[in-house]
């Protein structure tokens, strides 16, 4: 049996909403705010914290785009993927991104720094195509105006 | 009776009247009526989910089609399950799943058992307006005694649903979302690094191919071909029983004597049965029972009580990830497929003078939890693995079929002598109670030096299909030796299912449980609704199994495990006495705890 210690801030994180399984979702946003992102060890440790299966945090995380379970790059980047930022162009900016960053949407840049991926509707439909750099919202965006954002938070 | 009018509706479908039940779904409904509306993800075992659409209908003044599964009735609904909506909107739901299905049906051991080409060939689909992907997305683990082939899989989410609800183990899980969900483990981690119990309850609800057993007929076939192997076969209980679903008879047949004679013809060597060292286990299992009655009560020693059963593999992975603390209380007994795989390359090599690394011996079971347990590091006590293969119900069905064998043409054979003589007692084993009943039926008559008194030996309260069943006998006038049981009134508790299982451990383990011996079986119904069994599987079918079950017991010339020949012998000849030296070293075992997170 493995006897390693709980992760504290684990521990923490679901003391504070009473290690009930209807706050799971507020957990795991804090646990990724806190540690970036959930490793199979947090994601155990919460389960044996909280008595409930490891695989059911495991799908509640995936569910959700927000939830990391991978590491991520610094600066998360992500492109509305729905209808109307679509129609607006959005896959122009993906592709200018992916060969500005040298990665495909979905993955890291090796240093680390830029983690490209798309998202659901963030109710900038009106001002598409929308885009995220972690929690700033860019808005009206062309591939132009997308690589010179990138370059900037590159020089950050 | 006023709520009785009220709660009664009148319902239309397909133009024709009928009365229906408040709170029942247009579903139910129509199944009762004799209405066929094709299902997925729908399974009689388990909750209405409403994931697959394939049961939609029109409603009339419903704008949309509804999933008949979970609509529920209501006053004058008006019904139709066959317009050409619904047959278009099938058809397309067909077509999209079979878009993502990657596999070819011909190379699928579901093939001809398939719900989904069923449906495909139901509502003539000749292509796939989408187009098919060929290309694999996913890799196949066969290490694990469950393959999951997720390129076959229609996320109906059976699996998980039988996995939570019925054994509440929740090995696997929906992950991801919307076109990239599928069905695994966290982190895409292989099922034995969960807490997995490996009873196959997943394999039986599928409706595809996605979720099969590993196979071992390659292995058993390469055995039998070869001149310088001694095959020796050994089929549990529960077989015999379901065998038969396999070759297209309806559930409930008995084909015990067929089975022997398929075995035979197919080339095992010896054919042996399971229910020899079922009688077994009641003498060796009763006996610690006794012994540790005895402790607690005479000596008062601190003795683990309540014992439990020991015999089903996927309860022993249950226990040893979920109740390491209660492992004590755990008989010691290896199941009866592992003490008899003990015992061929021992008693059986020596008495027919066969070197026993010569020996394969194989075994048919109704379980794939067996092949993990034939498997364990613990199951060398022979000097070589106990157990060499296993092979599910399903695919002795399959090595039938491939030997151009057609078991209902064939004569009854009897098993060979002598670990294929066994009695009644040995064949309820296969059934939820079973165990429990053999137990008593012998434990008793050793203690009082009478019979059960029960009526025909059928000790009723154990029986059926209840999930928890709780029992108690009053022990009066006992021999001489076991006096210190008179007016003792010994408590038993039976569970069926994981979750079950876990009601009856949770009390035990808060001190409240005040039962002597409790048995678990992992699966409903017992080893007969076991994951190794034909597909499908419902309450329905489990019952038939279990009528067939009884009745091949009540059909017995014995019926008490301590009255078997074959089983008195062994012990005159080579194991002298129960829980004796021998038995510890062959027959016993111990588990360790294990990683609940």
């Amino acid at each position: 049996m493995k006897m390693l210690e709980l992760d504290k801030d684990v521990v923490e994180i679901s003391s504070k909403y009473g290690k009930s399984k209807d706050h799971l979702l507020r957990i795991l946003q804090d646990l990724v705010a806190k540690k970036g992102y959930l490793t199979e060890k947090i994601v155990r440790d919460l389960a044996k914290d909280m008595n409930i299966s490891p695989n059911e945090v495991y799908s509640v995380a995936t569910f959700y785009s927000f939830i990391k379970t991978k590491p991520t790059g610094k600066y998360v980047i992500r492109i509305c993927q729905t209808i109307s930022c679509d129609l607006a162009g959005k896959e122009e900016i993906i592709k200018a991104l992916e060969k500005e960053l040298r990665i495909k949407c979905g993955q890291t840049t090796d240093d680390m720094l830029f983690t490209l991926e798309t998202t659901n509707c963030m109710g900038m439909c009106d001002q598409g195509p929308a885009m995220l750099v972690n929690d700033e919202v860019y808005t009206k965006m062309d591939s132009i105006k997308a690589i010179e954002l990138i370059r900037e938070y590159k020089t950050k | 009776m006023q709520t009785a009018v009220e709660s009664k509706l009148t319902v239309s479908i397909n133009g024709k009247e009928f009365d229906a039940r408040k709170g029942e779904t247009i579903l139910q409904l129509a199944k009762r009526n004799d209405i066929n509306i094709p299902t997925l993800c729908n399974h009689a075992d388990l909750c209405e989910s409403g994931n697959c659409r394939m049961c939609v209908v029109e409603v009339e003044g419903q704008r949309v089609l509804q999933a008949s599964c979970t609509t529920p009735v209501a006053e004058r609904m008006v019904i139709r399950t066959n317009t050409r909506k619904v047959r278009k909107t099938r058809q397309m739901i067909i077509e999209l799943l079979l878009a993502e299905h990657v596999g070819d049906c011909q190379t699928c051991k579901r093939n001809t058992n398939c719900e989904l080409q069923d449906l495909a060939a139901e509502y003539g689909i000749e292509e796939v307006r989408f187009g098919k992907s060929q290309e694999k997305r996913y890799e196949v683990d066969t290490r694990t005694p469950i393959v999951r082939d997720n390129d076959k899989c229609i996320l109906c989410r059976r699996c998980t649903q039988v996995c939570e609800e019925i054994q509440g183990v929740e090995a696997i899980k929906p992950m991801g979302r919307g076109k990239d969900t599928d069905i695994g483990c966290l982190f895409g981690l292989p099922l034995d690094e969960t807490t997995c119990v490996f009873c196959g309850q997943c394999i039986n609800r599928c409706p595809t191919g996605a979720l099969t057993e590993r196979d071992a007929t390659k292995e058993v076939w390469k055995a039998i071909d070869d001149p310088t192997k001694h095959v020796v076969v050994q089929t549990a209980p529960a077989i015999r029983a379901a065998l038969a679903e396999e070759f297209d008879i309806p559930p409930g047949e008995r084909v015990t004597g067929k089975m022997a004679s398929a075995l035979k013809m197919i080339g095992f060597d010896t054919v042996f049965d399971t229910d020899f060292t079922a009688d077994l286990t009641i003498i060796e299992e009763g006996t610690e029972l006794l012994t540790r009655l005895k402790k607690a009560l005479v000596e008062k020693s601190q003795v683990a009580l309540p014992m439990f059963t020991s015999c089903s593999p996927g309860w022993i992975n249950y226990i040893e990830h979920y109740y390491p603390d209660l492992l004590p209380n755990l008989s010691t007994c290896k199941s009866p497929q592992q003490m008899f795989g003990a015992l061929i390359k021992t008693y059986y090599a020596q008495k027919k003078g066969v070197d026993p690394k010569n020996i394969v011996s194989v075994s048919v079971m109704p379980c794939t939890a067996k092949k993990f347990e034939a498997d364990r590091p613990e199951m060398y006590d022979s000097g070589y693995k106990d157990v060499d293969h296993v092979l599910t119900t399903r695919e002795l069905a399959r090595m039938i079929k491939q030997a151009g064998i057609d078991l209902m043409d064939l004569q009854d054979s009897e098993f060979d002598d002598p670990m294929g003589i066994s009695t009644g007692a040995a064949v309820i084993f296969g059934a939820t109670g079973g165990v429990m009943e053999a137990a008593i039926r012998t434990a008793y008559e050793l203690v009082t030096g009478r019979e059960v008194p029960f009526a025909n030996l059928d000790i009723r309260p154990v029986r059926g299909m209840e999930g928890i069943r709780e029992a108690s006998l009053t022990i009066t006038d006992p021999l001489p030796e076991w006096s210190f049981l008179n007016g003792a009134e010994v408590k038993v508790a039976i569970a069926h299912s994981l979750t079950k299982a876990r009601m009856l451990m949770d009390k035990v383990r808060a001190g409240e449980a005040t039962y002597h011996f409790i048995e678990v079986m992992a699966c409903p119904g017992g080893c007969l609704g076991g994951g190794g069994q034909p597909i499908p599987t419902s309450p329905e079918i489990r019952e038939k199994r279990a009528q067939a079950i009884y009745t091949e017991d009540g059909a017995m010339k014995l019926r008490k495990s301590h009255e078997n020949p074959a089983v008195k012998v062994l012990y005159e000849e080579f194991l002298k006495e129960p829980n004796g030296h021998k038995s510890h070293e062959l027959l016993h075992t111990k588990y360790t705890p294990k990683d609940t997170w």
